[in-house]
Formats: C-alpha cells, structure tokens, sequence
C-alpha cells in the first residue's frame, strides 16, 4: 500500500464492514462437519447413512441460523468468528456424545438427545443474552448483584444436604427434579461481571494510592477487601466442595483480572505465591489432592485402581496417534466417564493429534477473538470483562486437557461446549453471548464519522 | 490497560502452546510403548471385535474357533476339547495374553497378518468385517485321544510325529487344563482359574512335550550307538566289552546293570545284543572309547542343543560340555546331565525311520484365509542327514531286536515289525525313574515314530520304561496303523 493510498483511506473512512456475510458461511460449514462426522458414525457403525442425517442438518442449520439472525439484529458488528467456532465445537461434541451412546448399554437413555436439548437451550440464552444486555456497560450496575448470586451458587451445594449436592464424591452440583447443575459454571461468569465492575470502579485508588511492603506495592486494604473476599470465600467453597479444578479456575482468573486492572506485576507474583502456598497445603491437608498428584506421577502405578481412567485415556490416545482410529472405530468408551471430563480422550483416539490439535485451535481462536476484543473495546470495564471471560475459558481448557493428557494433575472439570453436561454448555453460551456483544461496541462505528476519522488520524 | 492484556494473551498463548507440545509427545513419540505396554487391553479388544480365525485339526475337526458373545467382547474364544488339545492351542486370555498356536500363530488368527493385507483391502472397500484365518494342524485326533487316554492320570508326555515328513500327529500332555477357563470374559473368574492352574503342584500349564526337559535315560543309547556306528569302527555284530562292574576312572565309584544284572557270562557282548538287552556297563564303554566329542556330535546332529520351532519353540534338549571319564561313561547312557524333551526323543527315533534324514517337526498344515483359499501350505524340510542311510538301516535293525527279544517286547504287534527303545532315566534321588519308550512301525515303511515318557513311572527297584511307558505306545502305535491300513 502506497502512502497515498493511506492517506486516502484514512481521510475517507468507509463504514466498517459488518462481517456477517463471513460468519454466515462459516455457520455453514459448522453446519456440515458435524453432520459429515454423524454420517461417517453411523456409516461405521451399522453401514448406512442415518436416515435422521436430513432432520438433523436442518434443525441445527435452522438454530444456527435464528442465532445469526439474533446476531444481525443485536449485535450487527460483533466478531464473526466467535459463533461459528463455538457452534462448531457444540457440534461435534454431539456427535462424540452420540457416538458413546451407541458404544453403551442398548437400554441406557439417549445423552446426545439430552445434550441436544441443553444445546437449544444453550443457544436460546445466547439470543436473550443478546437481545436483553442492550450494552455491556449496563452490568456493571448489577457489579455487587453479582456478586451475592455468584456467591449463593457456590455456597448451594454446601448449604444443601449431600443428596441435593453430591455426585461421585465431589459436592458441588445443586439437583433439583431430575435435572443436576453445576452452579460454578454459572458462578464463574458472575464472578467474573463483579470483579469486572468492582475493579474499574476502584481502579484510581487502587493504581494511585498504594503502599510498599517487602518491595511490593500493595493497595489499601479498604480498597481491595470486597475482591478478596470475594476471592477466598469463592475459592474456599470451591475447596470444601473439593472441586479442585474449578477452584484452580477461579484462582487464576481473579489473580489475572486484579493484574490487568492494576497494571501491577506484583499481584502475579503474590498470586503465583499464594497458588503454590496454597497447592502445598491441599496436598498436605487433602487425600484427594495428594493422590491425584501421586497418579499424576506414577499413573501405571495405580493402572487397575485409582490411576485407571487416566492410564485408559492415555492408551486411547496412543491408540489413536497421529491421524486417529477414525469415528466408532476406536474404545474410547473404555475411560470412564469419556462423555464429561474425558471427551477430550476421545478426540484424541478418534481424531488423533491432528483432530485434537484443529479443536485445540478452535479454542485458540475463540480465546485470540476474545482478548482481541478486550484490546479493541474503549470502556475499562469492557476490556475487564472480556479478558476475564476469555481468560476464564483459557484456563479451563487448559485445566482439563492438560490433566487428561497427563501435562498436569488431573482435575473434574468440563471441557467448554464439547462434555456432555448442560450447566457448562448453557453458560458457555452465555460468555459467547457477552464477548459478542462487547466485540459488536467494539467494532461499532462511532456516531459521528468525522469524529472517528479524527480519531484514527490522532491516534 | 492494553499492555497487560497483551500479556495475558500471549500467556494463554504459551498454555496453548504447551498443551500442543505434550500432546505431540503423548500421541507422537509415547505412542507406541504406550500400545505395546503390557497392560494395555486395548489391542486385544480391538482383536475380539472381529472373529478370530479357527485353529483346526488335519482331518478338520475344530479345536478352538470363536462364538458371538453377548457382553462387552464380540466374540468368545472357545475349546471344544480344551484339556485334550490344551498343549497344542495353548489360551486365549483377556488378561493373560496368548500361548501355544493362539500366540505362535496368532497374526493369521488375528486377520492382521500382512499375507491377509490384499483381502483385508477389500474388506475395507467393500464394508464386511474382517476376519481372521485358520490354522489347519498336522493333529491327528485319533492319535491324540488314543495318546491322551493312555496316559490317563498319570504325569508325562506323547509326540507323535510322520517319519517322512516331520509332521506331528500327537502332542499330548498330562495333566493337563482347560484353556476355556481363560477365556472366558469374566476377568474374576479368570484370575480365579489362573491362580489355582498356576498353584497346581502337578503343573497342568506345562507342556511336558515341548517345553520340559528329562533325562533321556536308556533311550540315549541309540544316539551313542549311532555315533558308535557312524565312526566306522563298528558294526552291530562288534563284540564290545560288556562287565558285571563298570569303574569309573579316577573314582571309587562303578556302573553296574539295572538291579545288578549281568550283560554276558563272558563279559563281552555284540553292540546289538547290548541295545537289546539295554547294557549300561557295554554303553558306558562304549561311550568312553567314542569320547565326549563324538557323543555330542552325534546329539547335536539329532537336534540336542537347538530349540525346535513347531512353530512354538520347545525347550532345547542339552547334552553337557567339559564332561570328566566319569561323567562321559554316564552322559553315554542318557544320565548325568543330558536332558531331552520328548519331542526330541521322538525326532531322533523319526531321523532313524527315515533313513537318517532329519524332517523339520511342525505342527500347522495350512493356513486358511478368511474366504477359505490357501494361503501357505507347510513344505517337509529336511533338516540334516543326522546319521547316514546304512547306519539308520542298522540302528532299524537293532531297535527291532529290542521289540522282538529285548526289553521291548511289551509294544509287539501282530503282523507289524515294530522298532523300539525303552529307557528307565535317574533323575533326583528317592525319586521313582522316569519311563521312557521310542518306537517307530512298520518298520520297514515307517508311518509313524513316537516318544512316551511317564514322570516317575518307574518303580524305585524293578520297573523299565518298557512296563509303563510301552503300553502306551502300543496303543498310540496300533491306533496308528490301524488307519492307515
């Protein structure tokens, strides 16, 4: 590009492109991967193409495109990756649940059915979330709202008794009338809103007003109580809950947010101290946490007993190498609970490394989107929120698959849009939702056009 | 704000970043010692997901073939007569792995052997599910149920084999077990089956054929007879010294006869007459003035010291070094530390009927690809000329003088000259002897060579191998040419 082409282009803006065009293809094609997986499925497993293949393209085409529509009308400059991959994802992890159904009891209910339905659901809150969050600025009202509800979710599964809450040891769900939730994945998007809110709303006295201790500037106390708080009780319920993965989760995305709003290293630092302080105390304090560190060491070890899930997982992804077994065609339906936690063995013994390593990158993209928002966005409370957002999705998925890849010690937690589990899925329709909308402020021309040309110029 | 959030994402990048890298090293460069680790199932089911192949006896009668199976595993392994076959198929087992033709054979049974690669293409194209090949065996059933039978309860071993071709007829042995057990789904059942079979003091697992060794007693006299005869210094008609008392040099010790017997008033005897008559003293002799050297040369041109592969591979029978004159006069009647297997045995009696040429043993016939076409079919394979054609004539000549006025009268036939040896082997002290009997018949065309031997079948004082072990090879013996007749 010349120089004078330059200068033209910055003295006539054009109206920013929308984009919507890109995100409808590419709907389209998360439309048609999973249907070709389900085809290749059912092709495997019985030898013809399901006769439902048809219905199914149809109805998800037709979700998918009532929320590219919710999409157009709400938020018409939002970023047009962040739906197709999140749809996408959501896709195949039907299909991999599909997929265990059949490697099931015949008698055993329909999960992908289920999943289906919490899918819908999933994408119906993204569109209210959408229509109803008319500007992302508006949440930082309901900052302390926030969070008392996050708190209250967090604290249900202890408040309740254990056969409301507990589920294969780990209490943390709450169950009510056959459905179970998780409310830390719903916490997490709260907590997150308050830290966001809390955090710009201090920012001044937190950067400016400040005290040295050990050669750290520490803000006052007065100023940062709410959030810290906020934090031990938060982490401290996932704790008593022995949710490892989820406290680990909030642990990070409270440490990460408090440096970005400060702009101080040293809260990386006293984070990084207080998680090996407090990693050191769990092991000491907890069986449960000492042990999953002893088979995170020695897996084959503890190969027929408590280390067999993961020990089953990491055969299932040798036995998948590079390019995978190929849909149905492997016994990924060995590693229990492979429709949850483990759905990420799975891929890697289906798929193998390439298909692991293309969902892997789906969630680069969704993560890259989301913190390139975070950039691009104006207001401290936007670049708050949807770096805590996608930083909070970072951190998950790292968690889990680093723990079923045996990077890390293995921890219960979802993978985002792929695991079976409607509280994940439904939530992390709603963080699509909220980074859509601050990328549409984002990218939203501003009123006045010579204003903005100025602006580009002066910037 | 933007600085840190740069950061940030450039370490969500790095968290990324590392999970890719452990990835590519769990399913790039662990991969394969994660498949081959021992307890990674995995395989094995992929293998019970197709139907293994049959493993089949010559005439077609099926020993182990698999039926569709209703729990977690498609297919279940099953034996239609699996302690009688149990030594030849070997288990098939979830968690113990595979042994015997189950193992030896098991890329065709599997399917996934490269010679089934064109076919298993197809299958692919074409959408069937791949299968397995059969494993046609040499097995004659008849011999093996006769062989079985007349072991009855007792400890010991049959290998029959074709004198011409090497081919085995009957590898029995006892006690033995039923590979059903572990292949069954069950894993508790089958770790219940696998601890009291491998707590069995009769060790009904070991295949007493091929995999243990004896010493070969009296038997071995053909090996040093042979060495004797292929020096060219001797004839059967030689007179060979034959004493009361054999001292050995450098020792106050002697070799006498069974229970003290006299070989010969005059002390010196024919070498045929001493087979016959299985004289220790005239062996032991015998094997002194041949040497150590020879002895072994002879034993190894019969096989000792190389395992054979049928294709399982078999113990290797040995026949020891740096022997003193003491221990070269015992090793010379098949003590000391000489030890055989019975298929050994039974390869150096099949080497004598067959005009001293040595046949490769084996087992497996044919094997059968899925769509029934022959894959291999297993050529006769000439090992060596263990002894020459005159010599083997003349060993013929004096195994049938054992059978027809020796100590193996007890396996005469009518009509049919039957050639023979017993043996009556030393093994710990305060233990019974071990009964041994090599034959061959008819002489004159061989059909079949065998070897028999009874664990501790003899008595502490009187028994040979001949009253124990030699009615079991008649019947074996009778069965045999009574279907070939």
């Amino acid at each position: 590009m010349t120089a004078t082409t330059e200068v033209l282009r910055i003295l006539r803006p054009r109206r920013p492109r929308t984009r919507r065009g890109v995100e409808l293809a590419m709907l389209l094609l998360a439309v048609i991967i999973p249907l070709a997986a389900y085809t290749i499925v059912g092709l495997t497993r019985s030898r013809h193409v399901p006769a439902d293949v048809l219905t199914y393209g149809l109805g998800l085409g037709a979700v998918l495109v009532v929320a590219h529509l919710a999409v157009r009308k709400f938020a018409r400059y939002a970023d047009p990756l962040l739906l197709p991959c999140a749809a996408l994802l959501n896709g195949l992890g039907l299909v991999l649940i599909h997929r265990l159904d059949l490697a099931g009891p015949k008698t055993q209910r329909s999960d992908a059915t289920l999943q289906l339905i919490w899918s819908a659901v999933g994408i119906a809150l993204f569109i209210a979330v959408l229509a109803l969050v008319r500007d992302h600025r508006r949440l930082q009202r309901y900052t302390y709202t926030s969070m008392l509800a996050g708190l209250l979710l967090l604290a249900a599964p202890s408040l309740l008794p254990a056969r409301f809450s507990e589920i294969n040891g780990a209490r943390n769900w709450i169950r009510v009338a056959g459905f179970s939730i998780q409310p830390g994945e719903f916490a997490k998007i709260l907590l997150v809103i308050f830290v966001a809110g809390f955090l710009v709303a201090k920012r001044d006295a937190l950067t400016l007003a400040s005290r040295r201790f050990l050669g750290l500037n520490l803000p006052r106390g007065r100023d940062l109580g709410p959030v810290l708080v906020a934090w031990l009780v938060s982490v401290g319920l996932l704790v008593r809950g022995r949710d490892i993965g989820m406290s680990m989760l909030f642990f990070g995305f409270f440490v990460i947010m408090l440096y970005i709003a400060t702009e101080r290293f040293s809260w990386v630092v006293i984070g990084a101290l207080l998680f090996a302080a407090g990693t050191f105390g769990a092991y000491h304090l907890f069986g449960h946490v000492r042990e999953r560190f002893e088979i995170w060491l020695h897996p084959f070890r503890y190969a027929q007993t408590t280390g067999y899930q993961l020990v089953q997982a990491l055969y299932g992804f040798a036995n998948g190498g590079l390019l995978g077994t190929g849909l149905a065609n492997g016994r990924p339906d060995l590693v229990p609970f492979a429709k949850s936690d483990f759905i990420i063995a799975t891929i890697g013994e289906e798929l193998g490394l390439t298909g692991l390593t293309a969902i892997l990158l789906l969630y680069v993209v969704i993560v890259s989107r989301g913190m390139r928002t975070a950039l691009s966005v104006r207001d401290a409370f936007g670049k708050l929120l949807a770096a805590g957002l996608s930083v909070s999705l970072a951190l998950q998925v790292f968690v889990v698959v680093g723990g079923v890849t045996r990077l890390i010690p293995l921890t219960g937690i979802t993978t985002p849009f792929l695991s079976y589990g409607g509280s994940s899925l439904v939530s992390n329709w709603a963080v699509i939702a909220l980074l859509l909308k601050i990328s549409d402020a984002a990218r939203r021309p501003a009123p006045t056009r010579i204003d903005d040309a100025t602006v580009v110029v002066g910037s | 704000m933007n600085r840190p959030i740069r950061r940030v994402a450039l370490v969500c990048l790095v968290l990324f970043a590392a999970l890719l890298a452990n990835d590519n090293v769990l399913q790039f460069a662990q991969a394969k010692s994660l498949r081959d680790h021992p307890g990674n199932t995995r395989t094995l089911y992929a293998q019970y997901d197709r139907k293994r192949g049959d493993i089949v006896a010559s005439d077609g009668t099926i020993l182990a073939s698999s039926k569709p199976s209703n729990d977690a595993l498609k297919y279940l392994r099953v034996y239609a007569n699996g302690p009688l076959y149990a030594p030849i198929t070997g288990y098939y087992s979830l968690i113990y792995g595979a042994s015997g033709i189950e193992a030896a054979e098991n890329s065709i049974l599997a399917g996934t052997d490269d010679r089934l690669f064109v076919r298993q293409l197809s299958n692919l194209v074409t959408g069937r599910t791949p299968q397995g090949g059969s494993v046609v065996l040499t097995i004659d059933p008849l011999l093996q149920q006769t062989a079985y039978q007349a072991l009855g309860n007792r400890k010991g071993a049959v290998v029959a084999l074709d004198p011409s071709t090497g081919a085995i007829l009957a590898l029995v042995s006892t006690p033995s077990y039923d590979p059903n057990l572990l292949s069954a789904h069950d894993i508790a059942t089958v770790r219940a089956a696998w601890s009291s079979l491998t707590a069995n003091p009769n060790q009904p697992m070991l295949d007493r054929a091929l995999d243990q060794t004896y010493p070969p007693g009296s038997t071995f006299k053909l090996i040093t007879a042979a060495a004797a005869l292929a020096s060219g210094r001797y004839t059967p008609q030689s007179q060979i010294p034959a004493p009361n008392i054999l001292p050995y040099p450098n020792s106050t010790k002697s070799l006498t006869n069974f229970a003290g017997e006299s070989c010969s008033s005059t002390g010196t005897t024919t070498l045929i007459q001493a087979l016959t008559i299985s004289c220790n003293t005239a062996f032991g002799d015998l094997g002194e003035a041949l040497g150590q050297d020879a002895l072994r040369k002879q034993a190894e041109a019969f096989g000792f010291d190389t395992p054979f592969a049928v294709p399982m591979k078999s113990a290797a029978s040995v026949f020891p070094t740096d022997l003193d004159a003491a221990q070269t006069i015992q090793s010379a009647i098949g003590q000391f530390d000489v030890r055989a297997t019975p298929l050994q045995m039974a390869v150096v009696a099949a080497a004598i009927a067959n005009h001293g040429v040595l046949m490769r043993p084996y087992l497996v016939k044919q094997l059968v690809a899925p769509d029934l076409s022959i894959l291999e079919t297993t050529k006769p394979q000439p090992v060596r000329q263990a002894v020459s054609a005159e010599v083997a004539a003349e060993l013929t000549q004096m195994m049938e003088s054992v059978v027809a006025k020796g100590t193996g009268t007890v396996v005469q036939l009518p009509g049919v000259t039957v050639a023979g040896k017993t043996g009556t082997a030393q093994n710990a002290v305060g233990q019974p002897p071990h009964a041994w009997f090599v034959a061959f018949a008819p002489a004159e065309h061989p059909k079949i060579a065998l070897a028999v031997l009874v664990e501790n079948g003899g008595g502490i004082n009187d028994a040979t191998g001949a009253s124990v072990a030699g009615p079991i090879a008649k019947a074996v013996l009778q069965a045999a040419l009574r279907e070939s007749s």
